[in-house]
Formats: structure tokens, C-alpha cells, sequence
């Protein structure tokens, strides 16, 4: 099989923080249906690295490109989307307003909001305050913004915490039908990674 | 046009949000309405002082009051990660911002234009002049929360930003203090106030323009 | 970057490399500071003994020869912090984001010294300590856009941050400045009528004009003298962990000043 070309490109990459060197030169190349597993201790960079590539961060050295084009250009963010500590949802909103503003802030996706919902195992709670649900089930909701708007990179930051087995195994099949629809996925992650028939790439950061 | 969309999506979200939390109306509203009263109270209620102090009074006060409401406008979005969504959206994120800061003044700044006229009649200040005291007010207030987004946006990553955001923010202030209580006052004292009132316009058109620019980039930068 | 030619480009990239300007500016520092000297000095002599007595101030208003090159250098130095900080904030220079720091602190000493000379000078001349005359009032203001922007720079625990915030800061600073003054002038005309005194008459005689001149020269080279030695020290500290400051460290014979 001929390897997929790569989409995400990491050249040199390093951070340091509070004079602690957390990476340095680090690289890597991402292709269609290709996983990256960030993993390593707590404080070891994860989420760094993750916010670097979001852009909320700047690299001290190096460049991430997307498409051979730097991440500031406004496609890059038209293709990824973002699973961050925070949840980025509203708890005084409900699951409908959160989902409909987050289609306002992108674009429409694969699924539409029942279905999504639907796939999450949260159908029925459109109009149900976010307040009101359990922390597994805002976990659920932030998959189910993943679902709704179009994206081709996920980036998650520990996307099985606070969820049961049940939780664990839906965000993996999601995974695992994201790269088979030629999506790609960074992740950092304690817990260890299930997919069938996925290329998974480690780097272990130290 | 989806960028539109996007703008009255946020827009929009954060009225809603304002209805439902309600305390955000109500706080600088209270504070406006309090602050006034404290004036008479403290410099003693003779008619022509107050008169002659009026215009000045009620824009400090309302100068404070924006301020005091400002921390509301990015915090909670920044607390809960909404912020992070709103910047990696593929939408100039300066018109996304430009949406929350016009919802904030609908909220802090609007409610200030409904009470000023009764606490001008507390002071005393003559008939004709509170129509120029709204009008101020409408130019005016919207700058504040204009100007005031930008020094936010610089502290709200700060655990301890409060005191610095006055500092920050309120020297910009002074061009609007100047103007519209000078136009108040002139217009208090029969005078015509045309030229204040375009100064003001014309601040408001360029606050409108350059401060979401700032604001956006303050807002990335205290993502780190 | 492409609208600069790549050999100026190569040029100001090695001035800006941080090991290059610390050797530079420690070889500077001696001459910069001997050139201020024999400035000050002429100034001084100029001001203080050659220069005629006001024939309606006599001689207080020989503080204008610290107030006046006080009150330019704070503008001065206001514009050079934001464009510097501009220059650090888009082409990612750390020297430019490290010279716009450094200069902050210069920036509000000089303007309190302004401040402080202008009453001064108001006591014998209005009989009170404080006017609020156009200018004092201005310079007020500056200092507290001064304050402003390095009291966010020491909230930000993160140095890098810290100074793309001042950056933005400064640039809103900057564009405000003039609105602020323009609307300062037009508030103390309308309030006070036309001022007592201007401060720097646009008509004066050539022997008070000379020292001025001198003391505002002299005035400039003080502000790099204490605006390089800040930036030094800032450098050393944010490259405490590069090869370069770790070598000039364990050589003491290096360490000049």
C-alpha cells in the first residue's frame, strides 16, 4: 500500500517553558487516515504541543504547515476542530443552542445535529440545559460538534477522561470511521488507544 | 453570507446568555444608579452645585460603571473554552469579536441611556440638556465598551487583572470624558454643542474600525 | 520580509541576534556615555550661567532646560516603544520586543521628571503646586499610559507574552496619544481661557535656545545609555539558558561594565 501523502507537516519543532526545554526539533509528518498518540508524563508537553498546533501557542523553533501552507492561513482552521481540557460548551445554553453556534462558527459537516446526537447516544436532549447533564455526557456533546461541522483534523486533548467503557469504545468506532473517511486525528491520551485498522503513529515525549 | 451568520450567531448567544444570568444587566446598572446618589450625599445637596456638576457626575459615573461591567465580557467565554472555539473558527475573528462587544453594550451600556434621564432630574440638569445627555450617552458608551474589550482582552489571562484593566483603560477613556460631558455641560448653558457631537461620531466610526483589530490579537495572545 | 533586500535583511538579522548586540552595546556604553557627559556639561554651562536672565521670570525659568527635553523625550520615547514593539510583534524580532520593554521605564521616569519640573516651575510662576494646564495634564496622562504598560508587563508571568501585550498596548497607546492631547487642549481652553504661560515660547532668544538644544541631544544619548544597559540585563536574563550566556558567565574576565 503507498503511503498516504502527508497533510500535516511538523519540521523542528520546540517549546520551552519556565526554562524547561520541553521538546526540541521535534517532526513528524500526517497523512489521511493516519493517528498520532502523544504520550508521556504529566507536564512532559502534551498539551503544549497540542496548543501549538492549534496556533494558541508559539513555537520557539519551527514550522507546522497544513497543506504546504503555515497554519495562520485561514484554511487550516477551516479543517480542524479542536477538543480541548475545556469543553468549550455553554452550561447555561442548551445542547441545540451550543451545536447551532458551533455550525455558525464553521461549517456544516457529515452529520446533521439529530443525527449526531443520535450517534452520540444523546438524542432527545436538544432542549435540555447543558447544566444539566453529567460530565460524560458534555464529553459526548464536544464529539457530537465534532461531528456536526466539517473537519478533516481532530485535535483532542485527553478525550477519554470522565468517560465510562461504554463512552470509551463510541469515541474510538467515531475515531476509527473519521480515518476511514480520510480524516486525521492528533490526541494525547493515558488511556490506551483501540483501533482497529488504523495506522497509529506514537511519539513519546519525555 | 455566513460570515453575518456567524456575527448575529454570537451575537445573539450572548443576549440570550445575558437574559438568562441577568446579575450582568443589573450590576453597572445599579452601580450607575448608586454611584449618584453617593455625589449629593457626600458633596452636600445644594441645587447649583449639583446643577453645575451634573454632566460631569454621570459620565465619570457611567466611565466606572462600563468599566466595572467589562470583566464579563470575555471571562466566562474564557473560563469554559468558548473563547478557544470562537478563535480557531476560520471567520476573521475581529468580527466575531466585534458581535460580543456589541452584545455587551447592549446589555451594560444600553440600560445605562434608559436610567440616565431620571438621575439627570435627581441632579437637576435643565430639560434641553438631557436630550444631549442621551445622545452622549449613545455616542459615548459604545466607545467605552469598544476601548475597554481591548484592555480586557490583554488581562483576562490574569488571575489579578482587575486593577490592572483600570489602569490600562481608563487614561484611554479621556478623549470621551472630555467630549461628551463638555457637550453636556454646553448644552446645559443654552450653548450649541455640534462640534462635540461630530467629535464623538467620529471617535465612535474609529473605535468601531481599528479597536476589534487589537482586541482579536490580545485575545491569542492570552491563550498561551 | 520580502519588501526588504535580502542583504539588509542578513544585516539586521545579525545585529538583532542577541550575542552580537550584547558585545556591540557593551563596547558602545563607554563612548555613549562620554558623549553624554561633555553634552550635559556644555548644556548646563550654557543654560545655567551663559544664558541671560528671563527679563519676567529671572531665573526660574532656567528649569526649562531639564523640564522641556523632559516632556520631548517622554513622547519620544512613547514612539519608539510602540514602533519597536510593532517590529518585535511582526517580524518576531526578540531585540525589538526587549528594546520596547527596556524603554518603558525610561519613558515614565522621564515623564515624571517632567511633571515634577513643571510644578516646580508652576510654584513661582502661578503660586500653587499643580495647574491643570494642557500640558502637565497630558503629561499626566502619559504617565499613567507609561504605568499602564509596565504594570501588564510584570502581570504576565510569561516574558515572551508579556511583551507581544505591550506591543499591542503601546500600537493602542500611540494612535490614542494625539486624540488624547488634541482633546486635553481643547478642555483647558474651554475651562480656563487661553493658559498663563506657555511653556516653551516659540519665540526664544538663541543663547536660552542653544543649551536647550544641547540638554534635548543630551537627553537622547541618556535614554540609550539607560535603555541599552536595561536591555542587557533583560537579554541576560531571558537567555539565561543559551550557550552564549553561559559561556560569558563562567568567563568573568568578559564581563565588562
Amino acid at each position: 500500500m503507498m503511503p498516504p501523502s502527508p497533510l500535516l507537516q511538523v519540521e523542528g519543532l520546540s517549546c520551552i517553558r519556565d526554562d524547561r526545554e520541553l521538546f526540541c526539533e521535534l517532526a513528524f509528518q500526517l497523512g489521511a487516515g493516519q493517528v498520532l498518540l502523544l504520550e508521556g508524563k504529566n507536564g512532559s508537553g502534551k498539551t503544549s504541543l497540542l496548543r501549538i498546533l492549534c496556533g494558541f501557542r508559539e513555537p520557539d523553533a519551527g514550522h507546522i504547515r497544513w497543506c504546504g501552507n503555515p497554519i495562520s492561513d485561514s484554511q487550516y482552521y477551516a479543517d480542524m476542530a479542536y477538543v480541548g481540557h475545556l469543553d468549550g460548551i455553554k452550561k447555561e445554553l442548551t445542547v441545540l443552542e451550543n451545536l447551532n453556534l458551533a455550525l455558525a462558527l464553521g461549517q456544516h459537516g457529515q452529520y446533521a445535529i439529530p443525527e449526531a446526537l443520535t450517534r452520540v447516544q444523546l438524542a432527545g436532549y436538544q432542549q435540555v440545559l447543558v447544566q444539566a447533564l453529567s460530565a460524560g455526557q458534555k464529553r459526548r456533546m464536544s464529539l457530537a460538534r465534532l461531528l456536526v461541522t466539517k473537519n478533516r483534523l481532530w485535535i483532542l486533548d485527553e478525550p477519554f477522561t470522565s468517560l465510562d467503557k461504554q463512552g470509551i469504545k463510541l469515541t474510538e468506532t467515531l475515531m476509527t470511521e473519521h480515518c476511514s473517511r480520510g480524516g486525521l486525528i492528533v490526541l494525547t491520551s493515558h488511556h490506551d488507544l483501540n483501533l482497529t485498522d488504523v495506522d497509529v503513529q506514537r511519539i513519546h515525549l519525555s | 453570507m455566513s460570515l453575518t451568520h456567524a456575527f448575529f450567531a454570537i451575537l445573539r448567544r450572548d443576549l440570550i446568555l445575558a437574559v438568562r444570568r441577568r446579575s450582568e444587566i443589573a450590576n453597572p446598572l445599579l452601580f450607575f444608579i448608586l454611584v449618584i446618589t453617593l455625589f449629593p450625599l457626600g458633596i452636600g445637596a445644594r441645587p447649583q452645585l449639583l446643577q453645575a456638576i451634573a454632566p460631569g457626575i454621570i459620565w465619570v459615573s457611567a466611565l466606572l460603571a462600563a468599566m466595572l461591567s467589562l470583566d464579563s465580557l470575555f471571562r466566562s467565554d474564557f473560563d469554559d473554552g468558548s473563547l478557544e472555539q470562537i478563535l480557531l473558527s476560520p471567520h476573521p475573528v475581529s468580527i466575531l469579536i466585534l458581535g460580543k462587544i456589541v452584545a455587551h453594550w447592549l446589555v451594560t451600556g444600553l440600560p445605562l441611556l434608559l436610567i440616565a434621564p431620571l438621575l439627570a432630574v435627581f441632579l437637576g440638569m435643565p430639560q434641553p440638556a438631557i436630550g444631549v445627555l442621551l445622545l452622549s450617552l449613545l455616542l459615548g458608551t459604545p466607545v467605552l465598551s469598544l476601548i475597554g474589550a481591548i484592555g480586557v482582552a490583554l488581562t483576562v489571562g490574569l488571575r489579578r487583572g482587575g486593577m490592572i484593566l483600570s489602569l490600562l483603560v481608563l487614561p484611554l477613556y479621556v478623549p470621551v470624558l472630555i467630549f461628551a460631558g463638555n457637550a453636556v455641560e454646553m448644552a446645559s448653558n443654552g450653548l450649541p454643542v455640534t462640534a462635540q457631537i461630530n467629535i464623538l461620531i467620529a471617535i465612535l466610526l474609529l473605535s468601531l474600525v481599528l479597536a476589534p483589530w487589537p482586541t482579536a490579537a490580545a485575545l491569542k495572545m492570552s491563550m498561551n | 520580509m520580502k519588501f526588504i533586500p535580502d542583504p539588509i535583511g542578513r544585516f539586521c538579522h545579525r545585529m538583532a541576534s542577541p550575542p552580537h548586540f550584547y558585545a556591540l552595546s557593551g563596547k558602545l556604553l563607554p563612548w555613549l556615555t562620554g558623549i553624554f557627559l561633555i553634552l550635559l556639561a556644555c548644556g548646563l554651562y550654557g543654560g545655567l550661567y551663559l544664558a541671560p536672565p528671563d527679563y519676567q521670570q529671572g531665573d526660574s525659568y532656567r528649569i526649562i532646560y531639564i523640564h522641556v527635553p523632559s516632556a520631548w523625550m517622554s513622547l519620544f520615547i512613547y514612539i519608539v516603544m510602540a514602533i519597536t514593539g510593532a517590529i518585535g510583534l511582526i517580524w518576531r524580532i526578540k531585540l525589538a520586543e526587549i528594546v520596547a520593554i527596556s524603554s518603558a521605564s525610561v519613558g515614565a521616569s522621564f515623564t515624571f521628571i517632567a511633571l515634577v519640573t513643571g510644578s516646580l516651575w508652576g510654584k513661582p510662576m502661578w503660586g500653587t503646586w499643580w495647574v491643570w494646564d494642557a500640558r502637565l495634564t497630558s503629561e499626566l496622562i502619559l504617565l499613567f499610559l507609561y504605568l499602564g504598560v509596565i504594570g501588564l508587563y510584570n502581570a504576565i508571568d510569561d516574558k515572551r507574552t508579556a511583551s507581544k501585550a505591550v506591543a499591542i498596548l503601546a500600537l493602542v497607546g500611540v494612535v490614542n496619544i494625539p486624540i488624547i492631547h488634541y482633546s486635553v487642549e481643547w478642555w483647558n481652553t474651554l475651562h480656563q481661557g487661553p493658559t498663563v504661560t506657555k511653556m516653551d515660547k516659540p519665540s526664544i532668544h538663541v543663547s536660552m535656545l542653544i543649551p536647550l538644544l544641547l540638554m534635548a541631544i543630551a537627553f537622547k544619548f541618556y535614554y540609550v545609555i539607560a535603555m541599552l544597559q536595561r536591555a542587557r540585563l533583560e537579554l541576560l536574563q531571558r537567555e539565561r539558558t543559551a550557550a552564549w550566556v553561559k559561556k560569558l558567565v563562567s568567563e568573568p574576565s568578559n564581563s565588562s561594565s
